[in-house]
């Protein structure tokens, strides 16, 4: 029990009678890299909003490291606890310099006071310009972000939660709207990513998916319908069915 | 990088040297220039500028319409106006509450004796008020228009209340201040006036350095994304309510000594700082100046001003049009204001001298429409 990082129990959430999670069991361990694949509307996104305290659930609980509830927290303080989010269409500032959005992911403790007083630590900055190496956009570090290609926002973004360093990272369709080129090398470093962190990424594109996948969860009406190798899934009927006329690749 | 290290401090130092040159122009050589009567109009002028740049932190940087700002820029005003009002000989009351028959002075009238009370109060209250609306409405997630309609209706129940109490606060006539005397001057004395105008370049250049500090920075880089993007700074980690209730208790406290230094200079403060219109009106001069610069929103407050006063000399009906159909133009055809208007103006002149543009000034929004359409297209 103790190598889950994350484990949640029985998560329902409920919108008017929809039951977009129902009764969802999922957990996954330290230093995991796990896919969650799943139809549109599956509640995938769903599920991360959950986890991140942006939709309280109906039922159920969430457990993250130590902390045996997250209910409770507001999505401030469960980001303080370590678990960071992307989002499905790239969230940068877009006013802001790639630098200053990566800067204010990384600073800590988040503050009023130490965004007032403190300045940047040598080692912030340290990370922050490791990291515009890592993301490949160190010539446009001091462009603001509005002015990023697509694909430069999802690494951004890509970025600015790892400069959170969390322990868990959540990432939502990375590769939505990418190139072939640019989703390679995204999950390559997902899977560089995933050397020091635990990661769950969602994902519709199956050549991806089976670049980065060791393990695979599919999600169906806000369940899991099942688990496994990605080959065990793609052999499964009950995902063929699921999916059919939907990602023809998947048979 | 390196060059960009080496050019901050120099760049530094020469807004210094600029604020201070027109900060010393603004105090020593512009008394010498104008008469009596229309320097006293553009100390007022400038108080209203240091109300403008707390619009600008709250509205400009973080995203907040309020249009309560009159509440603060009147409690600041009744604070100082309660001090002068009471420089008289022991036992006596100040002459209205005779009037109504009142014969001991309400109780949250007696700190106001002690001269350096009054100065901390007239900021510290407005902050205190500011700070605890603002608290309320954020934790509870009260965002954008909800926000402006709360603010405007405080506004209407301060004034209401200000307006209702004479035994308290003398009602709507409000409290004169040109007969009172501070430190044996009477206040509406030429020296007591020029004393008042120094004083107000003096903390109008004390506001812009605040600001300039809190949106230089970190801070102010936050203040921008909260603007831009709240829930995600949530997902970053921060709390956005703590840094919106700092940043509007600030607006407040700046409005809370812009309305004192407006008093003192007008001669009266009066429920009327409180009216829908005037709060407003400190939202347009921020909007025409170019929201989210610091000098705009000084800028906004003394064209717009100015041009009220010389139209309304002349031809006193136009005036309220003539506002509209500034505020319609700027939002129309200036989204960025004057400044942003004048940025661009500077840079087209500077490549036409063949200097490329500034590798610091800002890109402008509006030259790249397809970026323009995605940044709005970007839902939650
Ligand atoms: N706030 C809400 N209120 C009501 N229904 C909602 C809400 N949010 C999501 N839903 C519904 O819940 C279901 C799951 O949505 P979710 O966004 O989690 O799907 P998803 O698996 O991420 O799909 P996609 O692959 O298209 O991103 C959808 O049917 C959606 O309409
Ligand atoms: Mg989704």
């Amino acid at each position: 029990m103790s190598n889950k990082i994350l484990v949640t129990e029985d998560l329902t959430v409920n919108f008017d009678g929809f039951k977009a999670l129902n009764q969802l069991n999922f957990s996954i361990n330290v230093g995991e890299l796990r896919v969650i694949i799943g139809p549109n509307g599956a509640g995938k996104t769903t599920f991360l909003d959950v986890i991140t305290g942006k939709v309280k659930p109906t039922e159920g609980r969430i457990t993250f490291k130590q902390h045996s509830n997250l209910r409770q927290l507001s999505e401030h303080q469960i980001a303080q606890l370590g678990i960071g989010r992307k989002f499905q269409t790239p969230r940068v500032y877009l006013n802001l310099t790639v630098r200053e959005n990566l800067q204010l992911s990384c600073h800590r403790p988040k503050t009023v006071f130490s965004a007032l007083l403190s300045p940047p630590s040598k080692a912030a900055r340290q990370t922050v310009q490791g990291l515009l190496e890592t993301i490949g956009l160190v010539l446009s570090a001091d462009k603001p972000a509005q002015f990023l290609s697509h694909g430069e926002k999802q690494w951004l973004e890509i970025g600015m939660l790892v400069a959170q360093s969390p322990d868990l990272l959540l990432v939502d369709e990375p590769v939505a709207g990418l190139t072939d080129e640019e989703t390679f090398q995204t999950g390559e470093l997902l899977l560089s990513l995933a050397q020091s962190h635990s990661i769950i990424v969602i994902e519709h594109d199956m050549e991806f998916v089976r670049q980065i996948a060791s393990h695979v969860t599919v999600l169906h009406q806000g369940s899991v319908l099942c688990e496994g190798s990605m080959e065990s899934i793609q052999a499964d009927p009950r995902v063929v069915e699921v999916y059919l006329g939907q990602t023809p690749e998947v048979a | 990088m390196s060059s960009t290290k080496s050019q901050q401090p120099q760049s530094f130092a020469i807004e210094v040297a600029l604020v201070l040159a027109i900060a010393f122009f603004l105090a020593f050589i512009l008394p010498l220039l104008l008469s009596d009567f229309r320097l006293k109009l553009v100390g007022r002028f400038l108080a209203l500028a240091i109300a403008a740049l707390g619009i600008d932190l709250i509205w400009g940087y973080t995203g907040l319409l309020s249009l309560g700002q009159g509440i603060f820029f009147a409690l600041g005003g009744y604070g100082f106006a309660m001090h002068l009002k009471l420089q008289l000989p022991e036992g006596e009351l100040p002459e209205f509450f005779t009037l109504y028959g009142v014969k001991t002075l309400p109780w949250f009238w007696q700190p106001f004796h002690s001269f350096p009370f009054t100065l901390i109060s007239i900021w510290l209250i407005p902050m205190i008020v500011a700070g605890l609306l603002g608290y309320l409405v954020f934790r509870n997630r009260i965002r954008g228009v909800y926000f402006s309609i709360l603010t405007q209706a405080m506004l209407v129940v301060f004034f209401n209340f200000f307006n209702g109490q004479q035994k308290l606060i003398n009602g709507t006539n409000g409290l004169k201040t040109d007969t009172d005397t501070l430190f044996g001057v009477v206040m509406g004395s030429d020296t007591a006036q020029k004393f008042f105008y120094v004083l107000t370049v003096l903390v109008l250049v004390g506001a812009y350095g605040l600001c300039r500090w809190l949106t230089q920075g970190r801070f102010g880089r936050l203040l921008i994304a909260i603007r831009d993007d709240e829930s995600r700074v949530r997902f970053s980690g921060y709390n956005p309510t703590s840094f919106k209730t700092l940043v509007f208790a600030v607006s407040g406290a700046l409005a809370g000594i812009a309305g004192a230094l407006y008093t003192v200079q007008s001669g009266i403060v009066s429920p009327q700082y409180m009216e829908i219109a005037l709060s407003i009106e400190m939202v347009i001069w921020v909007a025409v100046g170019g929201r989210g610069t610091l000098v705009g929103a000084i800028l906004g407050a003394l064209v717009v001003n100015l041009a009220r006063s010389l139209l309304s000399e002349k031809f006193p009906e136009v005036w309220l049009f003539f506002q509209g159909a500034l505020f319609l133009l700027v939002v129309t055809v200036l989204p960025q204001g004057l400044i942003g208007w004048l940025r661009k103006a500077l840079d087209r002149v500077l490549r036409m001298w063949g200097y490329g543009p500034h590798a610091t000034t800002y890109p402008s929004l509006e030259e790249d429409l397809e970026q323009q359409h995605e940044q709005q297209n970007l839902g939650h």
